[in-house]
């Protein structure tokens, strides 16, 4: 067969002990050091997280049918939108793809047994889990109205709301991606299977590599910028103190040195997962795999330069703001680079358009919009003009939701025979994703246009004339609430009622693919010896060459 | 199996204890050194001397109490990225908080300014 | 395929050879050392930049340290960092867990040492003159606000300091039992390295704390 249909007429293999069934109980859960596992607490957690987190943007998107707003007082408002940005940002999309599918694919990617410290991965889905905690007791008990970004001297001096609490929460949460990130560097550096160089990689191992590194280097400036925050807040004096000389723009360099790469956290991640998709359902080995791999690291390098182009409105000197600026626009050629290569890749494939083919697919799309508009913010003069309406929020919501949403989507389904042995149902599969892609563009294109037009972000209310465009934003979220929970209902329906696939039901090349679904404990029987190049896929698969089976290698 | 080192790796190398003793005199005598130098006054040097004697201080303890000397390359590039971003991070800032007063004063092209707008 | 012989204490079995999981705990040692630069290095940017744009009340605000207290103490860790890479020396030689408790001890007395003089002789006399930010302050005489921006500086990044001080007595109190219970031999002594490195790294936090804040701008008179 030349397409990557889900084979579901093999006879399942004897089912066998896997590392679902090994063990049983809570307490084999909860006490579990299997990297597949502590995959599936953490897929748990964040996706409670995206509910919380989705609750307040429903909320939001209600009361702004209205000018006057329909629901809220404006103190209530900001709590909405506070809440929303620090659960979406902290605790969902930035532990997303790296702890779910980062834990359980790293170590079968790379033909490994478990990740290098399985110990610390277990602590930091407790870590996770007591940040996460936090957060929610703090939403519970009153919220936080300072905003996602928790500039001062409002959050260490004015706002009456209970920002330490949620600052302590983030910064816990941030010591878990860094013991996550540190594993996995360490993991991907000493773990391969013999055989496996780096540049036999999966691409999502570069990108969950490159993602690390962000973690690992950016994390704990966060941390150290929310302590400070938090002791100014309870002393009543600090370092950002005007009244003791303190520079309220010093929290926001440090806050941004973090906050800039973390976007890249979220998204390089999804690229990875696109890198894998785009491969499978063409059938087809990537294009160019050498620039795939060397963008991730640029990406990742270049992230922590660009900073500044957070506060070109702020106060920032304006000699500090041309140096952003140019960085700036360098950020979007490693990015704009996948984007070439994946359409190459696709190019003359035999592309199939199952469920996870769709979400890379909107992804492209999707991200190539958000990420062509980052260029005007990055641009000083358009910047002026367009920072804090909502031409920001649609593009950050371009590639946050559009971009990183639906690659974590796609993963998750494309991976799901493999996580859970069973098959769900494609033509639900892809009714959602029709659904979600249909609704988010209805949800954000008006938002760009609302932002250029001059609609403040974080208002609770507008002026009269933007209404026809902010009510067809909230139809465009209740329809993307709906392809949100469709999924949720089908997988978990198929885990139990779903058909047994097999070890490889898209007949996609890659190590997990050649263990039984679900895995056992162990992962392989015997550690793998690598003799080929990732995505190996025979050429005659592809329609690309029909007259010339030898392929020069790119 | 993972790629070996080259070496058998720091860990397995035994510093012998006179270069554990040398290292921790140097180390008391560089605290000694830059205290007694702040008591003399090189006017902005003192800075610069402090830091110098700080710099090599972290060296002796990095190269000798922490290995670094035996070890692999690896370790040597973890290390230097470690301090290459917190330069990243104290540059840019700087380029930002150190620039706000300065005066931005036409200069250079934008003085055809006037002569452009004669012509046109 | 991994020898399925005995394999030594503290063998991990998401490894296959017991090189491999040394060199994975010294990369994951270097790589959190690498985070807590990068965690001072918040502290230490803020601190450059304020330097800058304030050296003269940096400069007054470093007179109300005392030098023999910090000097003492600088010296104290560099001793403390001299007896831990002995008493990892005295493991990879395979000398008697005594030996090694003895050098980790007194790592251990040296350490304590270190926040004994830094809360008696330092923080106390600061906490009584009023030089405390958001917990003693007085205001007025050399105590500008200024001055009490340095403070701010002083007391976060000390205090930081010796948290992590803190637990580093922890760990070695851990590395104590662990040796007491004939964990350690020439052949693995690995948590007692990494343990090592994470010493050396408080220790070097240290060595530019002590002239950063205590000797800005020179103590000679005049400065």
């Amino acid at each position: 067969m030349s397409t990557a249909t889900a084979d579901l007429h093999e006879a399942p293999a004897e089912s066998g002990v896997n590392y679902l069934n090994a063990s049983y109980g809570i307490r084999s859960w909860l006490l579990t050091f299997d990297h597949k596992r502590i995959g599936l607490l953490y897929l748990a957690s964040i996706t409670v997280m995206f509910l919380v987190g989705g609750v307040a943007a429903v909320l939001m998107r209600i009361h702004l049918i209205e000018p006057q707003g329909a629901l809220f007082e404006p103190e209530t408002y900001n709590k909405l939108f506070s809440t929303h940005g620090i659960i979406m940002v902290f605790f969902f999309l930035v532990p997303s793809i790296p702890a779910t599918l980062g834990n359980f694919l790293i170590p079968l990617m790379i033909g490994a047994r478990d990740v290098a410290f399985p110990k610390l991965n277990l602590m930091s889905w407790y870590i996770f889990i007591t940040g996460a905690a936090l957060a929610l007791y703090a939403t519970i008990s009153g919220g936080v109205d300072t905003g996602w970004t928790f500039y001062p001297p409002y959050s260490s001096h004015y706002s009456a709301t209970n920002v330490t609490i949620v600052a302590l929460g983030v910064f816990v949460a941030g010591f878990s991606s860094i013991l996550t990130g540190l594993n996995f560097i360490v993991t991907i550096h000493k773990m391969r299977a013999p055989g496996m160089t780096w540049f036999r990689l999966p691409l999502f191992i570069w990108a969950m590599y490159a993602t690390s590194l962000i973690f690992v280097l950016g994390t704990p400036v966060i941390a150290i910028t929310l302590f400070l925050l938090g002791l100014e807040r309870i002393l009543h004096v600090g370092i950002f103190d005007p009244a003791v000389g303190g520079d309220p723009l010093l929290f926001q360099h440090l806050f941004w040195f973090y906050s800039h790469p973390a976007v890249y956290i979220m998204i390089l991640p999804g690229m990875g997962v696109v890198s894998e998709l785009v491969t499978a359902f063409s059938r087809k080995k990537i294009f160019g795999y050498s620039f795939v791999a060397f963008s991730s690291l640029s990406i990742a390098v270049i992230s922590f330069i660009v900073w500044g182009h957070h506060m070109f409105v702020t106060g920032q000197s304006i000699y500090a703001g041309l140096v952003f600026s140019v960085l700036s626009f360098l950020v979007a050629i490693p990015s704009a680079v996948k984007v070439f290569n994946w359409t190459a890749t696709l190019y003359r494939g035999s592309i199939s358009y199952e469920a996870p083919m769709l979400y890379a697919l909107g992804f492209i799309g999707l991200f190539t919009i958000g990420g062509l508009t980052g260029l005007f913010l990055a641009s000083l003069a358009t910047d002026v003009h367009l920072n804090g309406t909502y031409f920001i929020v649609a593009h950050f919501h371009y590639v946050m939701v559009g971009g990183a949403v639906m690659a974590y989507l796609g993963g998750i389904h494309f991976w799901w025979p493999k996580i859970s042995g069973r098959m769900y149902p494609d033509l639900w599969a892809r009714i959602a994703a029709a659904i979600i892609f249909l609704g988010f563009n209805l949800t954000f294109f008006p938002q760009f246009m609302l932002g250029y037009l001059g609609m403040p972000r974080r208002y609770a209310v507008y002026p009269a004339e933007f209404q026809v465009l902010n009510v067809l934003s909230s139809a465009g979220a209740s329809i993307l609430g709906i392809g949100y929970v469709i999924p949720l209902v089908y997988l978990i329906w198929s885990m139990r009622y779903g058909p047994v696939a097999g070890p490889n039901p898209w007949k996609a090349k890659g190590l997990e693919w050649t263990i039984p679904s679900p895995p056992p404990t162990e992962n392989f029987e015997e550690i793998p010896i690598v003799t080929e190049d990732a995505y190996n896929y025979p050429v005659a698969d592809a329609h690309s060459y029909p007259d010339a089976p030898e392929v020069a290698r790119v | 199996m993972s790629e070996h080192s080259e070496q058998s790796g720091h860990v397995g190398h035994v510093v012998p204890i006179g270069v554990y003793v040398t290292v921790f005199l140097l180390l008391m005598f560089g605290t000694a050194l830059t205290t007694w130098v702040a008591y003399i006054d090189l006017g902005r040097w003192n800075t610069v001397a402090a830091l110098t004697i700080a710099v090599c201080k972290m060296l002796l303890v990095v190269l000798f109490f922490m290995h670094v000397k035996y070890a692999t390359g690896l370790t040597r590039i973890v290390i230097l990225a470690g301090f290459f971003w917190l330069g990243i991070m104290i540059t840019l800032s700087c380029s930002d908080e150190l620039t706000r007063h300065w005066e931005i004063v036409p200069q250079g092209w934008q003085m055809i300014l006037p002569f452009v707008s004669r012509v046109f | 395929m991994a020898a399925h012989g005995a394999h030594p204490p503290g063998f991990a079995h998401q490894f296959e050879t017991v090189e491999q999981q040394r060199e994975a705990g010294t990369l994951g040692m270097w790589t959190f050392l690498v985070t807590e630069i990068l965690f001072f290095g918040g502290m230490f940017t803020s601190y450059i930049i304020y330097r800058s744009l304030h050296l003269h009340s940096f400069i007054q605000g470093s007179h109300e340290l005392i030098v023999r207290y910090g000097a003492t103490n600088t010296a104290v860790l560099i001793f403390s960092s001299l007896t831990m890479a002995l008493a990892i020396r005295t493991a990879q030689t395979g000398k008697s867990k005594g030996q090694i408790i003895f050098w980790l001890l007194l790592t251990m007395i040296l350490g304590a040492t270190f926040i004994a003089i830094k809360l008696r002789f330092e923080w106390y006399r600061d906490y009584v003159e009023g030089l405390i930010p958001g917990v003693s302050w007085l205001d007025g005489g050399t105590h500008t606000p200024g001055v009490k921006m340095f403070m701010c500086f002083y007391f976060f990044m000390t205090g930081l300091h010796a948290l992590h001080m803190v637990v580093g007595l922890g760990i070695l109190t851990v590395l104590v039992i662990m040796t007491a219970r004939n964990r350690f031999s020439a052949e693995y002594y690995a948590p007692l390295e990494i343990s090592g490195l994470y010493w050396h790294f408080v220790d070097i936090v240290w060595i530019f704390l002590f002239p950063l804040l205590y000797l800005i701008g020179g103590r000679y008179p005049g400065s």
